[in-house]
């Protein structure tokens, strides 16, 4: 059953020509009507759940409905322009999204056109705050740094057209466009009835055309949208079952790639204004996070070419000249002196020292109780064998290839803004914020983003860009250098965590007793719940980092999946089993998990003979709805592992676009590859020391593992997200083959300083 | 100065130690070039100086007085057909956010005007100063084996 027609239809209010709106379910609704030039469009909104009634009312505004998040519109020249309330950024989500629409409406592939919907109000991906308050279904806060005071604010400003969680296809493709492409369908159909004064019953749709097939009439969508516009909304949506899928689950090429090829693309740092010329801007922010600017120094910078502007900002110094490359030399020549704080103090043993602290204060009840069954403690005191350990895990930085940048012009009361941003309505809260004007005074241009992985979920970038751009009053380009980027990034905390597992007199796992630092999001991320364990206690303990800190590819789940599979391993060892075994034992009353583990060992070979330093590593992880499984093959015959396969199986429901899918599963695998073996930011003096990818190194194609990708459709109706769930088994696959492989059991990452 | 882009002689009034990236971008509109790194180490803003493939962050204006520059804008045939790299990009389904590609696609050009049949350990050699962050380098190294015919084309599955 689908989301739409597990609930009560109300009757359709009566249409009014030109424009209408109909009541269609408790939780849908949906709009029509007719544009200029006699296109149709269909539009589909999703209101609350069953959220508390305070705040549904907050959600739902004044009169009880919310906003449009899914659009179609049908041209007179045939045109489907599917209308995508989500951003693109490399994960696919504009095609895939389309594909859904076009695949409810059957329309001709050919003539379906993307727009990614323009950053306000009535896009607004109202379905992520559905979800949030929706207890069954939980995504990560990735909005929460983008508005003050949690989401009850963020539910009230409805700032969240945001693309992050792994969201697109599962959240707004399966209850928006499917739903928006259905009812389109529905009303071409009435009007090709009325006109022809048969049955609906008897017409078909078809790649764009209506047809009758007995009296062998046929008209094109196009002929049918102005008329189709006039007809009465459909009650009750009609969802297609897997079998009548004609695009969906296919891998259509991705409409966004051949402008990636010559050139032509537009990211954020290639936006130009039409008629103006613009100035561009370099920064230096304090090394320290919070610091200020206590002193001065820009005499030599001042007489430089080009240049501009200095401004003093007092959180930044900004250099304005006529070229980026003149304004990060002058900025070069700048000497500035920072206010002096105790977090000046704060290095990387340090950080991990306060850690430990709190996890010892914690001992083995304490912290805050996530999930409880049985008794872990009592077992775990009179357990046959006992099994421990502790790891720990880097601060990591997003160091997407794009540096993060924003164009903005602010005059006369108004502000135009042009960035890359995974969240564009909280780009454009955030501008009107930081300008003390309303939001309706400030337009914000979206534009492809040159990689996200979360760090586009922040609006640092376009508060900085909206004040220099006030103090100049001329349009200005702002451009972080590579070292800005990585030295002011909202970073992947770092954290530790300690197991404690106890196992029966016949090697049985009967106990497992967890207490680590920090939860960010998602919430069900250090849970095993899919592991058959009868005594559990997970737990955590907050300890302070000065470091911001915001969402990472996949979230919580990068470093509990390489916490949870490393131990899973550890016990398999302690007992003497073999580690896939031991999953095996665990998952047997989770069958989704066990049919992708036992796809990803046969994949692998798993069991069969690997030269001597050669070794296997299995872990699974559940993330955003989906459910990965992944073997890593590691050589370890030269001073440094080298992973040379990696085999993955994903059940994420359904794959909607199967290649596309699978591309997210590869790169996935390769960000994770990367952060495991390399990824480490360090702090000195309070400091992020790290500066470029130099230092801060990644993997090259040079070290890049053969990747080979299974799907396993699980259950079309619960569908799972790919833009993060890739990533979290490959860390612990990584380490657990290079214990396989005869080496060191890794319990803190990166891999590679263990091989410097 | 003057230096020839894309076949074109363009004169340029800028600071002889001016990258090359920044006169393309900034005083020449061809922003398919892309600023990654500003040391060299990324790829992205890899150009081709006089047909070898150069890092344009890192390579000032002074080097190429006289010379040819080729950008991804100039590498389609004059027909403006794609180049058959451009060709298996889009076969091949590479580009994830794409942001990189430009210069992925220069240094492979570089190579198979080089080599044109690679084994994949030249491959790897050739691209290894070209970082993709969303990790397509399964597919690039793919299509680079298609563009010069030592690989098939995938077949793309019918939609209906």
């Amino acid at each position: 059953m689908n989301e739409m027609s597990e609930v009560i239809a109300e009757t359709p209010e009566t249409p009014k020509a030109g424009k209408k709106r109909g009541k269609w379910t408790r939780r849908t609704f949906i709009g029509a009507g007719l544009l200029t030039g006699g296109a149709l469009v269909v539009g589909v909104a999703i209101r609350s759940g069953k959220p508390p009634e305070r705040l549904r009312a907050m959600l739902a505004g004044g009169d009880g409905e919310i906003l449009v998040n899914s659009f179609v519109k049908i041209g007179k020249d045939n045109i489907v322009t599917a209308v995508v309330p989500h951003v693109e950024m490399g994960q696919g989500a504009h095609t895939a999204l389309a594909q859904m629409l076009a695949d409810e409406l059957d329309a001709d592939w050919n003539n379906v056109r993307i727009l990614e919907a323009p950053g306000d109000g009535h896009f607004a991906s109202h379905n992520i705050a559905r979800e949030f308050l929706a207890p069954e279904l939980k995504v990560p806060s990735v909005l929460e740094p983008t508005v003050d005071g949690g989401f009850l604010t963020l539910a009230k400003m409805m700032a969240l057209q945001i693309t992050g969680g792994s969201f697109s296809i599962r959240g707004t493709g399966q209850r928006g466009m499917r739903a928006a492409g259905a009812a389109a369908r529905a009303m071409l159909v009435a009007a090709a009835a009325e006109k022809w004064q048969l049955p609906a019953s008897e017409i078909s749709v078809d790649r764009g055309i209506v047809a009758h097939a007995k009296s062998g009439k046929r008209a094109a969508f196009g002929e049918l949208a102005e008329a189709a516009a006039k007809q009465a909304l459909p009650a009750q949506p009609k969802l297609k079952t897997p079998k009548d899928f004609k695009l969906m689950g296919k891998p259509i090429a991705r409409l966004d790639i051949p402008a990636k090829v010559d050139g032509t693309a537009i990211f954020g740092i290639d936006v130009q204004i039409p008629g103006q010329k613009l100035s561009y801007a370099a920064v230096k922010a304090p090394p320290v996070v919070g610091a200020k600017v206590a002193k001065m120094d820009a005499s030599a910078a001042k007489a430089m070419p080009g240049v501009l502007q200095i401004l003093n900002m007092g959180d930044f110094v900004a250099v304005v000249a006529e070229g980026y490359w003149q304004a990060q030399q002058a900025l070069n020549q700048i000497t500035v002196e920072y206010s002096k704080s105790d977090a000046d103090k704060i290095d990387t043993a340090a950080i991990f020292a306060g850690y430990g602290k709190a996890l010892d204060e914690a001992g083995a009840d304490g912290g805050d109780t996530l999930a409880e069954t049985g008794d872990a403690a009592a077992f775990f005191a009179k357990a046959a064998k006992k099994v421990t350990a502790q790891y720990h895990v880097p601060f990591l930085a997003h160091a997407a290839m794009e540096p993060m940048n924003c164009t903005a012009w602010v005059r006369g009361g108004l502000c135009d803004v042009w960035a890359g941003s995974q969240s564009p309505l909280g780009a454009r809260n955030a501008a009107a914020k930081t300008l003390g004007i309303s939001a309706d005074k400030v337009n914000y241009h979206n534009t492809y983003l040159g990689g996200g992985f979360g760090r586009r979920s922040e609006t640092d970038n376009i508060e900085m860009a909206v004040r220099i751009a006030k103090a100049t009053g001329y349009p200005v380009k702002l451009i972080w250098s590579r070292e800005e980027d990585t030295q002011q990034d909202w970073y992947r905390p770092s954290a530790s965590s300690r197991f404690e597992a106890g196992l029966d007199a016949s090697g049985k796992l009967m106990s497992w007793n967890n207490i680590h630092t920090h939860l960010f999001d998602p919430q069900e991320a250090p849970l095993v719940s899919y592991y058959n364990i009868p005594n559990s206690l997970i737990r955590k303990v907050d300890a302070p980092m000065h470091l911001r800190f915001g969402p990472w590819r996949s979230v919580d789940h990068s470093q509990q999946s390489w916490f949870i599979e490393s131990f899973v391993d550890e016990i398999a060892e302690a007992a003497g089993k073999d580690p896939l075994a031991l999953r095996r034992e665990l998952l047997a009353k989770s069958p989704r998990h066990l049919a992708v583990l036992n796809r990803v060992a046969k994949m692998a070979g798993w069991g069969s003979a690997l030269p001597a330093k050669h070794g296997r590593g299995i872990a699974i992880a559940q993330s955003f709805g989906s459910i990965v499984a992944e073997v890593a093959e590691v050589d370890l015959t030269a001073k440094k592992p080298r992973v040379t396969k990696v085999y993955c199986c994903a059940d994420p429901g359904f794959a909607m676009n199967p290649d596309g899918y699978t591309a997210q599963m590869e790169s996935g695998i390769i960000y994770g590859l990367t952060a495991a073996l390399y990824g480490e930011i360090m702090v000195k003096n309070g400091a992020v020391q790290q500066s470029n990818f130099h230092d801060y190194p990644m993997l090259r194609m040079n070290e890049a593992p053969d990747i080979f990708v299974e799907i396993i459709n699980g259950d079309a109706q619960r569908l799972g997200g790919g833009g993060e769930p890739g990533l979290p088994p490959l860390a612990p696959a990584l380490t657990n083959a290079i214990r396989a492989a005869g080496g060191m059991r890794i319990r803190h990452l990166p891999v590679a300083k263990h091989f410097a | 100065m003057k230096l020839t882009i894309n076949g074109k002689m363009q004169e340029i009034t800028a600071d002889p130690a001016t990258p090359i990236l920044w006169a393309l971008r900034e005083q020449l509109g061809l922003n398919g070039t892309k600023f990654g790194c500003g040391i060299a180490q990324c790829g992205a803003c890899t150009v081709h100086l006089d047909g070898r493939p150069v890092r344009s962050c890192s390579t000032p204006l002074s080097q190429a007085e006289g010379k040819s520059i080729v950008t991804i804008e100039g590498i389609a045939s004059g027909d403006g057909a794609l180049n058959r790299l451009q060709q298996a990009w889009i076969s091949e389904q590479v580009p994830q956010c794409g942001y990189c590609q430009s210069g992925q696609i220069m240094s492979a050009a570089a190579l198979l005007a080089d080599n044109p049949r690679p084994s994949d350990e030249q491959i790897n050699i050739a691209m290894a100063g070209n970082i993709c962050r969303c990790g397509m380098y399964g597919r690039i190294r793919k299509a680079i084996k298609v563009a010069a015919g030592i690989d098939s084309e995938r077949q793309q599955e019918a939609a209906t």
